[in-house]
């Protein structure tokens, strides 16, 4: 008998080392989440998955699952405080969801459609962050970065060239790449790279590639993340390919 | 950059590791006023790490620039009790004598003078550090005085010594400040500890110390006492000193760790300073006791970068100590008991002193809190058992292990033993350390200081809380106002909603970035209080303040977010007038001012005419 | 029951929210059933005169932008922002990186055109604001429909919820970024 802990009222079983999230993905109920992949380490930055947990916030990503918990998530107070975030993301960056080429398969927008986010509510910050267009099939558009830090767990821990890295502080906090220059084609990356695939807004771009599908057919045109998340369900860590590196992350 | 850097020499003082990276940066910054082009790659492999990863670590700490930051980098303290002294008059006055913006590096790479987070020199503010070297008590003449050193290119090692003179200020003092021990009492007194007692338990035996049968219950005995004192951290959250050291000691590793957090950055905190300054072998004596405890070989001690003129009095206690072996191997000549402490310098950032950042840092990396489960206790320095503990902390365990926890226990209240200290500035006549037994009121505290008129106490900084007059019966303790040790006075002249607009440019200033609501968030919140500063505020404004606060206490990733609104909402409980004298409307209005966005236009148009204005509505 | 009066304009936009709006094809007797139309490009009303609702498409760039967007908000109990150039900025907030003054000299002095080397200077053009604005930052919005542009779908399902007195939501497919 594996032990168990409630989320909304429905009990989940969880197995010894397994978060809040992996249980209840495995189980097949949705937590909303933007910086958690089922593929890397739970990271907790984004803070979107926050929960309430017997009466206390607290990060479902990162959280061990214990028997006998109380989790709340998909409850008014909890999803006002996840639409704030959202709202966040998209002040503090430069988000034009009509030209961007991930638009309707972007996790933030995802997200903002379902939490219903209207407006960002805040104060754009407008920043002036220049694109990286140096390499010949990729593009970084960093107008888009959320600081995730999934392409720099997936180009260390899965790639092993730690080509991406964080840099700056608070709200100056940014994304750099690994090379002298600071530009994307003097690094090791590859189109091969894990770190191309994980990005959930439209910051790692492969070129000419973009708007590939169609309006309406797109990933969130279908249906609501809510409801794409089995897909989300544990996988197999990605293996690691090259020297394994875990200290370029942060909060690990 | 005007001076070349002797990369090798720096280097071969570290340990080629990751750990070593943000020592050494901090070096070469100190070596040559920035990480010259080029340099940032050579450390990369010399350490094998990412270039990346060096630029990151680089662009966290305030006081590392990748940017050439002037041979001379002056910055100002910018606390509210900096401010309240004139700090931002000096600033500008400084900038005048050295013909240079703030923030900006001179054409010819002289000088640069900009603001940093408070230096704890609260008691003899304004403070300025100058390449990182603090000189207290800035006035006009001082200003001149500096300049012209500046300006005549003087190396500051022939600037005149009385500049540097740091004041311990020790207003009053009780158990721990007037301690009377000798270096080596309090190990002496825990080894002794196991002489008369009997061998209880041997599930605890996996510890060094307990090999060696003689001295076998040294450990659990001195543990036993720091239980029995109910000794309660003196970081401000209070956790049981003994229950920490116990977990630590019982938690499975290859090795453990002591680290002494003296990170000290709450705004309004300076205690640990004098501690450092004038009782460094009771603190490395308490870190040594806790080692022995826990059987740890290696200690750190974390100092906080704007401490930098501690550093090499610091090293000479160590080497001291070392010679009369109360550190290195066969402490006290028992066989195992080795142990030995390091001095990290930290680099300008508050959030380090959250003790799982303060590890990352330790390890030489962006100083970003770690998730948790697991707590440094079982997963530390190098995922091994580590306690952090601030230095006021292990000094009272040092009493402890000489005088017994049932001593400690009975100062102070039930609740919170012993004695605290406090670090006392702002409107009153003598600013410095006091020392009170637990419990004690804090019109107490304020009759003592000479405070008069006074409209508000800030009790543990900006992350503390702000009391009025009807609040002064209240208690310095755990169960009632708990505390890192700032007290920070402001009297009826004082603008409260000034107060808190710094304290949230602090916040802004310090959040690390990791989590979303603070890094957002507490820029949001510097925001609209500049706004309504600006007298562009609403109520409007008030109510998104509100917002912030409930995000940022709910899913904020470590205190620092938690904590950001309360010198807001504190004030805007207890002075909300001071709010809404300053509010435009009950109406919304825009943050910037429209009729300035049009005059870009106008100068480039040359026009004047009604249409080329937009009038202001209300 | 007296119709609601109902008042729309663009501002920095391109009229495509305008063109959706007619998107609800036929459904617009219906609205007409529930509502009269105030200043709007419809109506070619050269002024907002006190309304129910206000509806502005496209974000703040001028001082023209300014004048509309306050006549809007001083006459209208609701106003709503449609569009995403309302709601984010959109599209012309893509300058704001940009300095004003370097965009003008770009445009009129550096690169070949037609204006002989002047910056337009006539008062009859409103003058730039030296960023672009969402029209949140300028007057209180009570309302938003994200979209570029928001469906007609999604245009007649706020305004029907609006207009029977229910909170407007949109839900999976309706709302909409891009």
């Amino acid at each position: 008998m594996s032990d168990t802990f409630t989320l909304d009222g429905d009990e989940i079983p969880f197995e010894s080392g397994q978060t809040v999230m992996q249980a209840a993905l495995a189980a097949g109920h949705y937590v909303p989440h933007l910086c958690y992949h089922p593929e890397f380490r739970p990271h907790g930055s984004c803070k979107v998955c926050t929960v309430k947990v017997n009466g206390r916030f607290a990060t479902s990503c990162t959280l061990p699952a214990q028997a006998g918990l109380n989790v709340e998530s998909n409850i008014d107070e909890v999803n006002a405080i996840r639409r704030t975030l959202v709202q966040m993301l998209f002040a503090e960056g430069n988000h034009f969801c009509p030209t961007c080429e991930k638009s309707g398969n972007c996790v933030l927008q995802a997200l903002g459609y379902d939490l219903g986010v209207m407006t960002a509510g805040f104060r754009h910050l407008f920043p002036d962050r220049p694109v990286d267009a140096s390499h010949p099939d990729i593009l970084l558009d960093f107008n888009r970065c959320i600081l995730c830090e999934l392409c720099v767990r997936a180009s260390c821990e899965v790639d092993g060239k730690c080509v991406f890295a964080l840099a700056g502080r608070g709200i100056t906090k940014h994304l750099i790449v690994n090379s002298e220059s600071g530009r994307l084609v003097d690094t090791e990356v590859d189109l091969a790279d894990k770190a191309l695939s994980v990005c959930p807004v439209g910051v790692i771009l492969v070129k000419r590639k973009g708007f590939a599908v169609p309006i309406g057919e797109r990933r969130y045109d279908q249906s609501p993340i809510s409801a794409q998340a089995l897909a989300d369900a544990p996988r197999e860590p990605a293996a690691p390919a090259g020297r394994p590196c875990s200290s370029c992350e942060e909060g690990s | 950059m005007s001076e070349q850097v002797d990369l090798n020499a720096i280097l071969d003082r570290h340990p080629r590791r990751p750990e070593s990276l943000l020592q050494v940066l901090r070096e070469v910054q100190e070596a040559a006023g920035g990480i010259p082009p080029g340099v940032d790659a050579e450390i990369a492999a010399a350490l094998n790490v990412p270039l990346a990863r060096v630029r990151g670590v680089a662009g966290f700490y305030s006081f590392l620039s990748l940017e050439p930051s002037g041979h001379y980098r002056v910055l100002f303290s910018d606390n509210i009790t900096d401010r309240m002294l004139g700090n931002q008059e000096l600033m500008q006055a400084m900038c005048g004598k050295l013909w240079l913006e703030p923030g900006r590096t001179s054409e010819d790479g002289l000088a640069s003078v900009d603001f940093t987070s408070c230096t704890g020199m609260c008691d003899q503010g304004p403070a300025i550090l100058v390449n990182g070297w603090a000189i207290p008590r800035m006035d006009g003449g001082r200003v001149d005085q500096v300049a012209e050193l500046v300006l005549a290119q003087r190396p500051l090692a022939e600037w005149p010594r009385e500049l540097f003179l740091v004041e311990d200020n020790v207003r009053r003092a009780d158990v721990l400040l007037g301690h009377g021990l000798q270096p080596g009492d309090a190990l002496r007194a825990a080894v002794a500890r196991g002489a008369d007692h009997q061998v209880e338990d041997a599930a605890n035996s996996r510890s060094w110390r307990e090999a060696n049968v003689a001295a076998a219950q040294g450990p659990l005995a001195t543990l036993e006492e720091i239980k029995r004192s109910n000794l309660r951290g003196r970081g401000g959250a209070g956790f049981t000193t003994g229950f920490k050291w116990e977990a630590c000691r019982n938690a499975q590793g290859k090795g453990r760790y002591v680290v002494c957090n003296a990170d000290e950055g709450e705004p309004g905190t300076f205690k640990d300073r004098v501690l450092l300054n004038s009782h460094a072998d009771l603190v490395f004596e308490g870190m040594t006791v806790c080692a022995y405890v826990i059987g740890a070989s290696q200690g750190f001690l974390y100092l906080r970068g704007e401490y930098r003129h501690l550093l090499e009095p610091l090293r000479e206690t160590l080497a001291r100590r070392r010679a009369v072996g109360l550190l290195g191997k066969s402490i006290l000549g028992q066989a195992g008991f080795d142990f030995d402490i390091e001095i990290h310098l930290g680099a300008g950032a508050y959030v380090c002193g959250e003790e799982s950042a303060l590890i990352e840092s330790l390890e030489g990396k962006r100083g970003i809190p770690r998730n948790r489960p697991p707590y440094p206790v079982s997963h530390g320095y190098l995922q091994q058992p580590t306690t952090v503990n601030n230095v006021e902390t292990f000094c009272a365990a040092a009493l402890i292990a000489v005088q017994g926890g049932d001593w400690y226990r009975a100062i102070g209240t039930a609740k919170s033993a012993g004695t605290k200290l406090l670090s006392v500035s702002g409107d009153c006549a003598r600013p410095g350390i006091y020392e009170y037994p637990f419990g004690t009121p804090v019109r107490q505290v304020l009759e003592d200081c000479g405070a008069e008129r006074t409209l508000a106490v800030q009790i543990s900084g900006p992350s503390g809380i702000c009391i009025s007059a009807d609040e002064f019966d209240r208690r310095i303790a755990f169960e009632d106002l708990p505390t890192a040790g700032a007290f920070m006075v402001f009297d009826n002249s004082r603008d409260m909603f000034e107060v808190a607009r710094n304290f949230a440019q602090f916040f802004a200033h310090e959040s690390c970035g990791f989590c979303t609501p603070c890094r957002v968030g507490t820029s949001m919140q510097k925001e609209i209080m500049d706004k309504i500063a600006r007298g562009q505020g609403t109520k409007y404004d008030l109510d998104q303040l509100g917002q912030l606060d409930r995000v940022l206490q709910a899913a904020s990733h470590c205190g620092l977010g938690h904590g950001a609104c309360n010198p807001v909402l504190d004030t805007l409980k207890r002075f909300r007038p001071a709010y809404e004298r300053r509010l435009k409307a009950l109406t919304f209005q825009p943050a910037f001012d429209l009729d300035s966005a049009l005059a870009e236009a106008r100068r480039m148009t040359g026009r004047d005419d009604a249409g080329a204005h937009i009038r202001s509505e209300s | 029951m007296s119709k609601l009066r109902v008042a729309t304009t663009s501002l920095a936009g391109c009229f495509g929210c305008h063109t959706s709006f007619l998107d609800i094809d036929e459904r617009l007797f219906d609205l007409l059933k529930l509502v009269e139309f105030d200043r709007t490009p419809l109506t070619d009303i050269k002024h907002c005169g006190p309304c129910d609702i206000g509806i502005v498409e496209g974000g703040i760039c001028n001082a023209e932008n300014v004048a509309v967007l306050r006549e809007f908000r001083n006459n209208c109990k609701v106003l709503i922002a449609i569009g995403s150039c309302a709601v984010t900025g959109g599209l012309p907030a893509q300058r704001n990186h940009l300095d004003l003054g370097d965009c003008l000299s770009e445009v009129y002095l550096t690169e070949p055109g037609t204006s002989h080397g002047l910056i337009p200077n006539d008062p009859e053009l409103p003058l730039p604001l030296d960023k672009v604005h969402p029209i949140h930052e300028v007057v209180k919005v009570d309302y938003f429909i994200p979209g570029c542009p928001p469906s007609g779908d999604a245009i007649w399902k706020f305004l029907t919820d609006l207009i029977a007195g229910r909170t407007p939501t949109l839900g999976h497919g309706l709302i909409k970024y891009d």
